[in-house]
């Protein structure tokens, strides 16, 4: 019997197929850990060995790999959650009502989109946070720490975008609340230091033109919702390829000196 | 009571809980690993830190296997959740009806509360651009090249303490006041107050040059333009009186300046707010074109 085993796994494992996916044997030697992480597209974002507290949660709190989860999983619902919904004022409400009632998971899928969403922002500010308290930010790494604030920023914005997209009133109230503070810019706003000196008008200051109204309305939620689905993620996207790409030409992550 | 758990089943206010619960949990833990690495500086014994910094692991397994461990976790945690609690919906949007009090997604709450203390010009754009500058610029003008890399407090207590109190006090404890105690009219009740809509609050702010008798609108001006350039002036008297200390120096005129500024622009916002607790202030500087 166990020969008889033996050489089905041979025949799978030697076979050419089998060979042209996976490039090395799966004994546990040196060679292969290291092969496991160099051969794999996934794993070699990784360094092929690291430092010890590297692995440690109580070094890391593990925040940065958790907030790219949430990411992912933002980015996966999302795009299911985009199947459904039609960004027009006659039909998001009822899109989402849809999405409760009608489709199946639908809700199940919605939670899961906003509860990734708001981990992330918490999940942003605790990464920040223990990267703060390592002092991680400190020379060669200053760059990715700007960088971490831009990706920081646009987590932010990320949430708030799609706050908007139920259109419901506690979300036309809550971008209300946000955006009016557009019209206090100086310069730019109508009712900003300097702004009506310059010719601004609540028709024609920031706000309008990130509104594209006067007040929230239907060409705001097409405006949110493209920079929520298409313009922040995939800015998103390309800083976090930065960030990790610094993270690893810094040296890795960071260690007592 | 009924209010409090009210608003602490919103669907939208269980992330703060939870975030809480979190920023307690990994502030101990700093604390410890703190303490730990403290105590082997302070006994001469850096060298150890820096020995097991050093010591390297395979990635396979030893790192995946944990980043595999995590990703499972909080899949499950999030699929509990999503389970348990369904995402906010309520009625259709309305441009006609606005709720009282109107709230900004809980996240920018802490932004939304400066406007009780300063107008939004500062608190919706100038200082959020603050911010986010200042947080950029951290890693040019710190220049205590201790703490890289390992968790300490003694080697880095004013910039810790300083971010410690921006972030807490500033942003995560303005959030809760924010979401738990601002009802309607962004009036302030305690937690177990009920929220009445037509609580009557007495306005009777007053600006600052008003305590000195100053009538006119230019003596405002002035008065004002010279309380605020005062304040930041701190800067430099600090900046000479200290000029020959190991801090400064190390500096630089550039780095301090800007060190100052943010610092002082932080501060700016405890300050308004003990101003108007004690003293009813509702304006430092009035001018025909902003107050602040
Ligand atoms: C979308 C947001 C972000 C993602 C997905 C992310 C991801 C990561 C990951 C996976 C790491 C590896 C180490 C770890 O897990 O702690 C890392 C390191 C780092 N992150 Fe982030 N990050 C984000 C935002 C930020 C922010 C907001 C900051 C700071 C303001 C920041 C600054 C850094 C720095 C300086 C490092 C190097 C730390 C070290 O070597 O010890 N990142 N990031």
């Amino acid at each position: 019997m166990e020969a008889f085993l033996n050489k089905m796994k041979d025949s799978v494992t030697k076979s050419q197929v089998w060979k042209s996916m996976f490039r090395h044997g799966y004994e546990d030697t040196p060679r292969n850990r290291y092969l496991q992480v160099l051969d794999n597209v996934w794993l070699h974002l990784h360094p092929t060995r690291i430092p010890r507290h590297g692995a440690y949660i109580r070094f890391t709190w593990c925040m940065g790999g958790i907030t790219f989860l949430l990411f992912l999983v933002t980015a996966v619902t999302g795009v299911l959650l985009m199947f459904y919904y039609r960004p027009t004022a006659e039909y998001a409400f009822n899109d989402m009502k849809y999405l409760e009632f009608d489709v199946p998971f639908g809700m199940f899928l919605r939670n899961m989109h906003r509860w990734a969403a708001h981990g992330m922002v918490i999940a942003v500010w605790l990464h920040m946070f223990r990267v703060f308290l390592t002092g991680s930010y400190k020379p060669p790494r200053e760059f990715n720490w700007v960088v971490g604030v831009i990706l920081l920023t646009t987590t932010l914005l990320l949430s708030f975008t799609g706050y908007l997209l139920p259109w419901d009133q506690l979300s036309i109230w809550a971008v209300t609340v946000g955006t009016n503070m557009a019209r206090a810019t100086p310069l730019l706003g109508s009712e900003g230091p300097f702004g009506p000196e310059l010719g601004m008008r609540p028709d024609n200051d920031v706000r309008f033109i990130l509104l594209g109204g006067t007040q929230v309305g239907p060409p705001t939620l097409l405006r949110f919702y493209v920079l929520h689905c298409v313009f922040f993620p995939l800015f998103l996207a390309i800083f976090i390829a930065v960030h990790f790409w610094r993270v690893r030409k810094d040296g890795g992550i960071s260690g007592p000196l | 009571m009924d209010n409090l758990l009210l608003i602490l089943s919103k669907p939208d206010n269980v992330p703060i809980v939870m975030m809480m619960l979190l920023f307690g949990y990994y502030t101990w833990l700093w604390w410890r690993e703190a303490k730990k690495n403290d105590t082997l500086i302070t006994n001469g014994n850096y060298s150890v830190l820096q020995e097991e910094g050093k010591d390297k692991i395979f990635t396979w397994p030893y790192l995946v296997r944990n980043e595999f461990l995590a990703a499972i976790l909080l899949m499950l945690i999030l699929t509990v959740w999503s389970i348990v609690l369904d995402a906010p919906l309520e009625e259709p949007a309305n441009p006609a009806k606005t709720p009282n009090p109107s709230k900004a997604p809980w996240y920018f709450l802490g932004l939304q509360e400066m406007l009780v203390y300063f107008d939004p010009w500062l608190a919706g754009v100038i200082f959020p651009t603050i911010i986010i500058v200042g947080l950029m610029a951290i890693p040019y003008i710190d220049k205590n090249p201790k703490g890289n890399g390992y968790y300490t407090w003694q080697e880095r207590k004013f910039a810790i303490s300083t971010f410690m109190f921006g972030f807490y006090v500033l942003w995560i404890v303005l959030i809760i006041v924010g979401t738990f105690l601002r009802g309607p009219g962004w009036n302030f009740f305690w937690i177990l107050d009920v929220w009445d809509p037509h609580k009557v609050v007495a306005m009777t702010n007053v600006d600052l040059h008003q305590y000195f008798g100053i009538r006119s609108s230019l003596g405002a001006f002035l008065f004002g333009g010279f309380i605020v350039t005062a304040y930041f002036g701190l800067a430099v008297l600090y900046y000479f009186w200290k000029k020959e200390s190991e801090f400064v120096k190390k500096l630089g005129v550039a780095r301090y300046g800007l060190t100052a500024f943010l610092f002082l622009s932080m501060m700016s916002l405890p300050i308004k707010m003990l101003l108007r607790w004690t003293l009813n202030i509702k304006y430092v500087w009035v001018t025909p074109w902003f107050n602040i």
